[in-house]
């Protein structure tokens, strides 16, 4: 039963990362209705630049503060200087989705161009050598920092969302773009934050996840996949959906992997997936926009 | 572009007699390639026959259905180690490549099956779980990827006196030129004009009658069945085979073919698959920016050329077509 609840734990520190990926995901796609394929890139850009920092100067927060600011800026770059030049020549938006892999490409070749693809450990200052014990259960610093993160992260946008003007704002962009312009909410500026947001939730991510995988260009590959699979899991257009299934995600993935067996984690984490959306086709919490002929 | 006055005349390839004279040049091209270019311009040709089957398939899939699979290097891999361990049995090598096409068609159709009830990004995940699952499928079965050492395949044995590249480059001229037939045929037919309806809007697809579920999962069977068939004769062509040769990358790779190609184009697909072989090849001393190059393509692409290589091409041969009127 101890051991069970260790898996648990484990398992939602991890989740509660993947959420962070999952909502950054989400907070574009309700939004836009884009698929964001670079948030994996940006977070890495993020990371690198974090990385790039501490070399030059001992301060960790400075470092940490500089790259959310490094990946928010360029999200909203990509915005204004790629996406908005498209949508003026009509692009789909399937052309939208796959200009953000373009992007994604790009900033891959441009990491592994500049810091070179070895593997290198980030200097982190919270360890996951040193533990606590939780009455039976033993939780790295690391991996508390994480869980940390994820929940204070998650409830710093509920509450941005949910409580202020700009949450408000943000949602009724999300509703119906063409009647939020009417009453004068300024839409683009609203989009532009959105995405520097959730390229800021990708970059933090990114950084609680460095320390534990190494760092090189494709580190953020595959949690970016997991990211993706659990905002899908909860539904692409729902905020607490994304948390939901980040969660449920690090939960399925840390049990099977300890109980079933380590090397078809992925693959059974995919699949839990794949049996909910056959039952459920728009995720656990997730409404899909309904289509007409 | 063409006005078409009949059935007889939508259902032919080629319509003009000068574009006849223009194929036929370059076919007469590629088949002179071996006598007169280098061995290194073989090679690369070589590689551009496989990968413009691949990308057809699923060009297929993506431009003409509109189904989003990354699930691609998955097919790839299947299609790969069924022809490298037939092969080890000894078996014959056109038997050898289909089944690896079949085999990856049986999982295409499986793969499929979700698609009945999903769409855009949910499709999409799944068929991208799929690509793991297979991926680590082969990472940890030693019996299925041959172990540490991968797997070794047999290569083409020299034919009829010719050199090794040679022969490879000629069947493989062979097989791209069916397959691409096979493609223009396809997209005429009825099939290809229900793919076509499915893609525009599935709901009044299946209102005029198109049986969504029979098509689309013919679609991904047909996809796939190019995809397993690229893998087949990419093992042949390399010799060798380890599961790392089909990751996620590999799918981007693909993906990437279709839309610089342009979507819903076979000629687009050869272009495209031109394009992600010569890329790397041009800049083999700095590798690291051959995804910035297919990047910075893509953008360049979608903001002022939505419909691609093949876009491009049509425009150019509209302009000389008129020239000198505008």
């Amino acid at each position: 039963m101890n051991l069970f609840l260790q898996y648990c734990l484990s398992g939602l520190s991890i989740g509660s990362l993947y959420a962070l990926v999952a909502l950054g995901l989400v907070l574009i796609y309700r939004s836009t209705r884009i698929l964001n394929f670079a948030h994996g890139d940006m977070a890495t850009g993020g990371t690198f630049f974090a990385f790039m920092i501490l070399g030059l100067t001992p301060s960790f927060s400075l470092a940490f503060s500089l790259a959310l600011l490094f990946g928010c800026l360029l999200a909203m770059g990509f915005y204004f200087g790629i996406l908005i030049p498209a949508q003026r020549r009509d692009a789909t938006l399937l052309g939208q989705t796959i200009l953000t892999v373009g992007l994604g490409l790009i900033f891959q070749g441009l990491i592994s161009y500049f810091w070179g693809t070895e593997p290198q450990p980030f200097p982190f200052p919270i360890s996951d050598t040193k533990v606590y014990k939780v009455g039976e259960m033993v939780i790295s610093q690391l991996a508390l920092g994480a869980m940390g993160v994820g929940l204070f992260g998650s409830l710093l946008l509920y509450l941005l969302v949910q409580r202020t003007r700009l949450g408000l704002a943000m949602r009724a962009t999300s509703e119906n773009l063409p009647a939020a312009q009417t009453l004068g909410i300024p839409t683009r500026r609203v989009l532009a934050l959105s995405w520097g947001l959730a390229a800021v939730l990708g970059v933090l991510a990114g950084i609680f996840l460095a320390p534990a995988l190494l760092l090189d260009p494709f580190f953020m590959l595959e949690p970016f996949l997991k990211g993706f699979a659990a905002a899908v899991l909860g539904g692409l257009n729902s905020l607490p959906g994304a948390i939901v299934g980040g969660l449920l995600l690090g939960l399925a993935e840390s049990l099977a992997g300890n109980y079933i067996t380590v090397a078809f984690k992925n693959t059974l984490a995919f699949l839990v997936i794949i049996i909910i959306l056959l039952i459920r086709p728009e995720g656990l919490l997730g409404t899909e926009f309904k289509e007409r002929v | 572009m063409d006005l078409i006055e009949s059935y007889k005349e939508e259902m032919q390839l080629v319509r003009k007699p000068w574009t006849r004279l223009w194929i036929g040049l370059l076919l007469a091209t590629l088949i002179l390639l071996p006598w007169f270019g280098r061995e290194y311009w073989v090679y690369v040709a070589t590689l551009i026959f496989i990968y413009s089957i691949g990308v057809q398939g699923q060009n297929i899939l993506i431009g003409y259905t509109g189904q989003i699979s990354f699930g691609q290097a998955g097919f790839l891999a299947i299609g790969a180690f069924t022809f490298g361990h037939l092969s080890r049995l000894g078996c014959p090598l056109l038997i050898n490549l289909l089944a690896a096409g079949l085999l990856a068609g049986v999982f295409g159709i499986l793969v499929g099956f979700p698609s009945l009830r999903l769409k855009g990004p949910y499709l999409a995940i799944v068929t991208l779980g799929f690509g793991i699952a297979v991926y680590q499928v082969f990472v940890n079965s030693e019996i299925l990827s041959g172990g540490r050492m991968g797997l070794t395949v047999q290569k083409l044995p020299p034919l009829l006196g010719l050199t090794q590249t040679t022969t490879v480059y000629y069947f493989l001229f062979l097989l791209a030129f069916l397959f691409t037939l096979a493609s223009y045929n396809l997209i005429s037919s009825f099939v290809g004009r229900a793919f076509i309806a499915i893609r525009d809007n599935d709901i009044a697809a299946e209102a005029m009658g198109v049986n969504l579920t029979r098509y689309k999962l013919l679609s991904f069977a047909i996809s796939s069945f190019y995809t397993g068939v690229q893998g087949g004769l990419y093992a042949m062509l390399l010799g060798y085979l380890e599961p790392n040769m089909f990751t996620f990358l590999e799918t981007i790779t693909l993906f990437v073919a279709v839309i610089i190609g342009g979507l819903a184009s076979v000629e687009g697909s050869i272009l495209g698959a031109a394009f992600v072989i010569l890329v790397p090849q041009i800049f083999s001393n700095i590798k690291e920016l051959v995804p910035v190059v297919y990047g910075l393509t893509i953008l360049i692409i979608l903001i002022f050329e939505p419909l691609g290589l093949s876009g491009r091409w049509l425009k150019i041969r509209l302009y000389l077509r008129m020239w000198p009127f505008r």
